[in-house]
């Protein structure tokens, strides 16, 4: 608790300075935290920029007309269930079992790498069917929105084998702890964004 | 070699980049060069490239980096003022027949680059610098919460302006305005490098700032020494704080505004074209959530500088601390719902413009009840009048008007008249100026002995002010005239020759302002020739309130060799009061931060990535973005980033401070 962090002990009373170290409360959940918001607030540009732009069709395809949801949907399940597979790490990290959460992560990553797959596969056929970034301000804003997104899956996907490298070299102290727990965030994070881009970009998108 | 393989190599960089034909530009050249050269050689000369390397350039110091940040902010006023002066001159001279001297080519250059310049790459590092340096002495602390990444962001900075300033030499700057509006920063009709320049320069100091707004928002929640509640933080550290959640919350924004502007130009989507469903509006909205904020990052901190200075000379605690943090937190909730007040004449109609038009009334309530509380501090104290309390009293009477002209121009029908007039103009200098000048000066000449050890002379700090001030009014008030005359900004020719004698009066008047930083100048060489006669050994010299002022100067690395611990607001007043006496023994090792010199090979390798996609350099580009994700990595593996610095260096330190307070006595 943060009132209790600034608050003074009975020994402080009449005191002007600590005779000890004084340890201040890490920072870097904290901070990771106002990152991610303010990440969020990337999309959230990313997203009000598709709620003006989204139905400016310049006379090309609608989402209606592109969106494939059973496609979707598969590579929705892919990321949720690798929400829950980083998880599964981050409980065996809490049980200090290094090979139980390298396994997880290396399912994690395998999930996170198929959605990458599924995703590439659908811009490609979007583009060979002369439905590019390029077509209209509704494609436009479509791909950047989406596209951001999976940079964003990308770099954790880079940033996890970064990290089963660590875990594996220095098995699960304080600080390897705090580094799965800041990309657990960002994971999740990601996980959060998507249902948004789900909901608000492919199924309203086929509703038209 | 083949045309191919030339374009493959150099993308569209070529000879004619070189500005060999532009006199001005190559002079300019030739003098920055000379200079630069001249510094290389003597640091070569006196063997410093270690020193600056070791005790500097990779510094965590948060105060060696605040120090940084403000050096960073001088070089780069020389650069947005010259600007300035070009603007003044051209404007003075090119009436009917006369062409003046710059071409609009390059006029329009200018008038880009010298606001990028002042708001990007003065105010912002005199802001974070100042905020580097005080904040964790205010607060107790040891360091920032992630010292590293001070320095990175830093770091960052620079290579933001290394861009703006390569610009210059290599290719040009954008002639967009300094927000870069589409269609015109569009690809139709800006093909050539200077958006890009202005994208990537923006983007690469852009990620230096986000994260040293983050940076400082832990440093300050998490950081406080025992017994500093919230409400018992200094006021420049309330406002930091505020200013610095800002940051965090607009920064975002507006890197995601330019990412878009850079698919339009890179990838062709058409976001902000004319055709293909694009909206050029949704740009002006979107960089304006983030740009109306921004004005508040930069005016919050200089608030807090003078309610520093004017509790601290005049002996009183400050009126109305309570009021004064909530109209602070006022202010930065109220800075998001303005955006729309810059473009009223976009059309989104009656209702739209009365509600911001309302809301941006509704900010100067807040804003006067500070001027109020200053005022009221003053009543009755025993007022010193010191150059910081100068810069003080010269701001509340400049930005009280231009407060004025600023509610004047919220009103919707008066803006559809004064909008991109000379007026608003002569608006945004007088509070920036007004306000953020000279709160960033005043913080200078406050801060300075804490961070050096000895005061800035005072004669020459006089002068300064007083130029300053004058100069100030003597170049902008025609400004306000021209304005309600009707006469827009960004024309570099006239033809009305009756209005001439304004334009020459306001190229006085940026004379005087020259005076006034060549005087800032003078006095900063002056200083440190008479650095003896001018020594504080006591670590107070102004009779200070807050904990910054009970350490020595400058501090050492620890900055306190043991943490204090906070019963009042003005801690460091409360302690004088009850008899504090100073620990000069039982020292014990302090654990501190270890030096990196990461955060400069990053920043080095983003100016090149920067660079590489401003010239289509797509090999390059490529390759220094996998050194960067690479080099990124490698840091992750460096484990060892901290050290003890052991119990007798403490003793040694603190010693030498007992023998230098004795000598006082």
């Amino acid at each position: 608790m943060a009132s209790q962090a600034h608050a003074l002990t009975e020994a402080d009373k009449d005191r002007f300075y600590l005779t000890k170290e004084h340890h201040p409360e890490n920072g870097t959940l904290l901070g990771f935290w106002i990152y991610l918001m303010s990440d969020c607030l990337i999309f959230a540009v990313l997203f009000a920029t598709y709620a003006v732009l989204g139905r400016n069709y310049a006379a090309g395809p609608s989402g209606a007309d592109l969106f494939d949801l059973p496609l979707v949907a598969v590579n929705t399940g892919l990321l949720l269930l690798s929400s829950i597979t980083y998880g599964f790490a981050m409980i065996s990290a809490q049980a200090k079992k290094v090979k139980p959460v390298l396994a997880w992560l290396a399912v994690t990553g395998l999930l996170g790498l198929g959605f990458l797959s599924l995703e590439l596969y659908e811009f490609h056929h979007l583009i060979s069917e002369g439905a590019g970034p390029q077509r209209s301000a509704f494609l436009s804003s479509f791909f950047v929105l989406v596209g951001t997104h999976g940079l964003h899956v990308t770099f954790g996907i880079i940033w996890l084998v970064t990290l089963m490298v660590q875990v594996a070299q220095r098995g699960l102290g304080a600080e390897m702890k705090r580094r799965l727990m800041c990309l657990s965030m960002f994971w999740h994070f990601l996980d959060v964004v998507w249902i948004g881009v789900f909901s608000f970009v492919y199924l309203l998108g086929v509703l038209k | 070699m083949s045309p191919d393989l030339v374009k493959f190599i150099f993308g569209r960089l070529t000879w004619d980049a070189i500005p060999l034909h532009e006199p001005i530009l190559l002079a300019t050249f030739a003098m920055v060069a000379l200079g630069g050269l001249t510094v290389l050689a003597l640091l070569t000369r006196y063997k410093l490239w270690g020193y600056l390397w070791r005790e500097w350039l990779t510094s965590v110091d948060h105060k060696k980096i605040g120090v940084m940040y403000i050096i960073l902010a001088v070089v780069m006023l020389l650069r947005g003022f010259a600007d300035a002066l070009m603007m003044r001159a051209q404007q003075a001279m090119a009436f009917g027949e006369a062409a003046g001297y710059l071409p609009p080519h390059h006029y329009d250059q200018i008038f880009t680059a010298h606001g990028v310049i002042m708001i990007f790459f003065v105010a912002m590092p005199l802001v974070t610098g100042l905020m580097n340096l005080a904040v964790p002495l205010q607060i107790g602390a040891r360091d920032v919460a992630f010292p590293f990444l001070n320095n990175f962001s830093f770091w960052m900075t620079v290579g933001g302006a290394v861009l703006v300033m390569a610009s210059l030499f290599v290719g040009e700057f954008a002639r967009t305005g300094w927000l870069a509006y589409p269609p015109l920063s569009n690809l139709a009709y800006s093909p050539d490098v200077g958006v890009d320049y202005y994208i990537w320069a923006l983007q690469v100091a852009g990620v230096g700032t986000t994260l040293s707004g983050i940076n400082l928002v832990v440093t300050i929640i998490k950081m406080r020494a025992p017994g500093m509640s919230l409400m018992k933080m200094p006021v420049f550290t309330w406002t930091s704080l505020c200013t610095n959640v800002l940051i965090v919350a607009t920064f975002p924004i507006l890197t995601a505004t330019l990412a878009l502007l850079t698919a339009d130009r890179y990838l062709l989507t058409n976001f902000f074209t004319n055709d293909f469903g694009g909206n050029p509006m949704m740009y002006v909205n979107l960089i304006w959530i983030w740009g109306h904020p921004e004005v508040y990052i930069l005016i919050l901190p200089a608030f807090g500088v003078f309610s520093e200075v004017v509790s601290t000379f005049c002996g009183k605690r400050l009126f109305g601390y309570s009021s004064m943090v909530y109209a602070t937190v006022v202010i930065t909730i109220l800075s998001y719902i303005v955006w729309l007040h810059h473009f009223f004449t976009m059309g989104s109609g009656a209702s739209v413009n009365s509600f911001f038009g309302i809301t941006t009334m509704i900010i100067s309530i807040p804003t006067g009840a500070k001027i109020f509380n200053w005022l009221f501090t003053m009543y009755r104290g025993r007022i010193r009048f010191e150059v910081p309390m100068l810069w003080t009293v010269g701001f509340m009477v400049t930005f009280v008007i231009g407060g004025m002209t600023g509610v004047l121009l919220a009103v919707p029908p008066a803006d559809f008249v004064l909008h991109n007039s000379l007026f608003l103009i002569a608006h945004f200098h007088n509070v920036i100026i007004g306000g953020v000048v000279f709160g960033m000066f005043a913080g200078i000449t406050y801060w300075f002995p804490k961070a050096f050890g000895f005061k800035l002379d005072p004669f020459w700090g006089k002068v300064s002010f007083w130029c300053w001030l004058v100069g100030f009014w003597v170049a902008f008030t025609p400004l306000y005239v021209l304005g309600l005359m009707g006469v827009t900004r960004r024309m570099s020719h006239f033809e009305d020759p009756s209005l001439q004698i304004w334009f020459v009066i306001a190229a006085i008047g940026a004379v005087i302002i020259l005076c006034g930083i060549l005087a800032f100048l003078i006095q900063i060489v002056v200083s440190i020739r008479n650095r003896e006669a001018l020594r504080d050994l006591t670590g107070d010299p102004w009779g200070g309130r807050t904990l910054e002022w009970s350490t020595s100067s400058p501090p050492p690395a620890y900055n306190f060799a043991f943490t204090p611990v906070v019963h009042e607001l003005d801690a460091w007043w409360d302690m004088k009061a009850r008899g504090y006496q100073r620990p000069t023994r039982d020292f014990i090792p302090i654990h501190m931060p270890a030096n990196t010199g990461a955060g400069v090979v990053l920043a080095g390798i983003s100016v090149v990535l920067g660079f590489a996609l401003i010239w289509h350099i797509w090999w390059l580009a490529a390759v220094s973005f996998v050194a960067l994700i690479v080099s990124a990595i490698a840091h992750t593996f460096n484990f060892k980033r901290d050290y003890y610095i052991p119990a007798e260096e403490v003793v040694r330190v603190e010693d030498a401070r007992t023998e230098a307070l004795r000598s006082l006595t």
